[in-house]
């Protein structure tokens, strides 16, 4: 593996549409649950070992080769909220565009051509990180990160937050994140039915009622 | 950014002059400028003054979501289904710019849903002076600003200043109210600019948007050429 091509893909700058999205961290920030570095940190553990592990699960089983139409599917089932499904699935598209145009692959050709509209973006995600030449470890921890630096970016936007301190809730939260992205390659190995199905029930009714605000500056 | 070799299913690339279907995709022209110098107002001026005769979309980049878009609607320039909001996460000049991917696919939706278009607009939300489109999102752009903003602009330059394609000075009407120096900043715009064209409107006047959609129309003949 190239791991340069890790931090490539990994880089909050790669363009695939995630600048956009809070992760929840906007209605978080409205209902006062996240308020400073201590609380964004709180949030972000919360999702990291939900959503992430779910997320990275997903990216680690595409990049370990497995058929990317179930693994869609099984992303569709592990996300309840249709807010959130169609969040995934624009930005599956948005990384679909930025994948082809930097490790373009018949695989992601094939994937692009049967979801247009896009499909799951930890899919595409690890589908990615597959046409780069990375492994299920990699894949899951791009997925997972990026679960916990999207809120932390968007926390430094909402609250203006100090970038020094949310910066270092993402450095903390590091070796949590190494175990959950190494539970989530572990379990991408045993096969699709293997795969983790963690949900954060209070993320996807925020997201439901965050999708409907009529004033937002994040699309989710 | 053409990587030389096609792919089937959607474009996976930004910048192609044709679609998968083969054919010509619409020319896209971006609008930034700073916040209220007139960007939506020139916008569906634009619209009014080409809809007779051209295929057109609008796609705008609000800071707060559905704004521009809304007035656009409430102002009737377009039908509904021709104008696409494009949220911007607190920063519309990453999403004209640094990471283009949702623009892109708001263009690519409008050619398929209401399609063929000749011309897309995209319009930036109001941002600084250094705000610019991504060569990969639009072909040219327009830079709108405005004599209330203080006539020192074009003097001070930044990117949006100095590159833009065409830079339009709007509200010449309120130049004698705010004490604007109309000669000077046609000078040192030229001075910035060297030579790219600069127009000056004033939209509640007989002219209106008039020099503005003239650029447009030449933009538009050189495209389909």
């Amino acid at each position: 593996m190239s791991r340069a091509a890790l931090l490539v893909l990994a880089d909050g700058r790669f363009p695939a549409g995630g600048h956009a999205h809070s992760g929840g961290a906007e209605p978080a920030v409205a209902e006062g649950r996240v308020h400073d570095a201590d609380s964004l940190a709180d949030f972000c553990r919360g999702r990291l070992h939900t959503a992430g592990l779910t997320a990275a699960a997903l990216a680690a089983a595409a990049a370990h080769g497995l058929d990317p139409l179930a693994l869609d599917a099984a992303a569709d089932a592990r996300t309840p909220s249709p807010a959130l499904r169609a969040t995934a699935r624009r930005l599956g598209r948005q990384m679909m565009r930025a994948a082809r145009a930097t490790w373009p692959s018949p695989e992601l050709d094939a994937l692009a051509a049967a979801r247009p509209r896009g499909a799951h973006q930890p899919v595409v995600l690890g589908l990615t990180a597959r046409s780069a030449g990375l492994g299920p470890e990699d894949a899951a921890h791009c997925a997972a990160y990026e679960t916990v630096s999207g809120p932390a970016t968007a926390v430094v936007r909402l609250l203006s937050l100090d970038p020094y301190h949310a910066t270092a809730v993402l450095a903390r939260l590091a070796p949590e994140t190494d175990r959950v992205a190494q539970a989530a390659a572990e379990a991408a190995r045993r096969g699709i039915d293997a795969l983790p199905a963690a949900s954060a029930p209070l993320l996807d009714i925020t997201a439901e009622a965050h999708a409907a605000w009529p004033v937002r500056l994040f699309a989710s | 950014m053409h990587l030389g070799h096609t792919h089937d299913g959607p474009a996976a690339v930004s910048a192609d002059a044709t679609r998968p279907d083969g054919t010509r995709r619409a020319l896209r022209i971006g609008l930034g400028g700073p916040v209220g110098s007139g960007k939506t107002a020139t916008v569906a001026a634009l619209c009014r003054e080409l809809r007779d005769r051209l295929s057109i979309a609008v796609v705008t980049n609000d800071i707060y979501t559905r704004e521009d878009a809304d007035f656009l609607l409430n102002n009737a320039v377009l039908p509904p289904e021709r104008i696409q909001a494009v949220e911007t996460g607190a920063c519309p000049h990453t999403a004209i710019r640094d990471d283009i991917s949702a623009n892109l696919e708001a263009v690519e939706d409008l050619e398929d849903a209401v399609g063929p278009l000749d011309l897309i607009l995209v319009e930036s939300g109001g941002d600084n002076l250094t705000a610019t489109f991504s060569k990969g999102l639009v072909d040219a752009q327009i830079f709108v600003i405005d004599v209330a903003g203080g006539d020192d602009i074009p003097r001070k330059g930044g990117p949006g200043v100095t590159t833009a394609d065409l830079l339009v000075v709007n509200k010449t009407d309120l130049a004698p109210y705010v004490g604007s120096d109309l000669e000077r900043m046609a000078l040192d715009a030229e001075k910035q600019r060297g030579g790219l064209p600069v127009a000056f409107t004033s939209l509640t006047s007989a002219e209106g948007v008039g020099p503005v959609a003239d650029w447009v129309r030449a933009r538009l003949a050189a495209w389909t050429a």
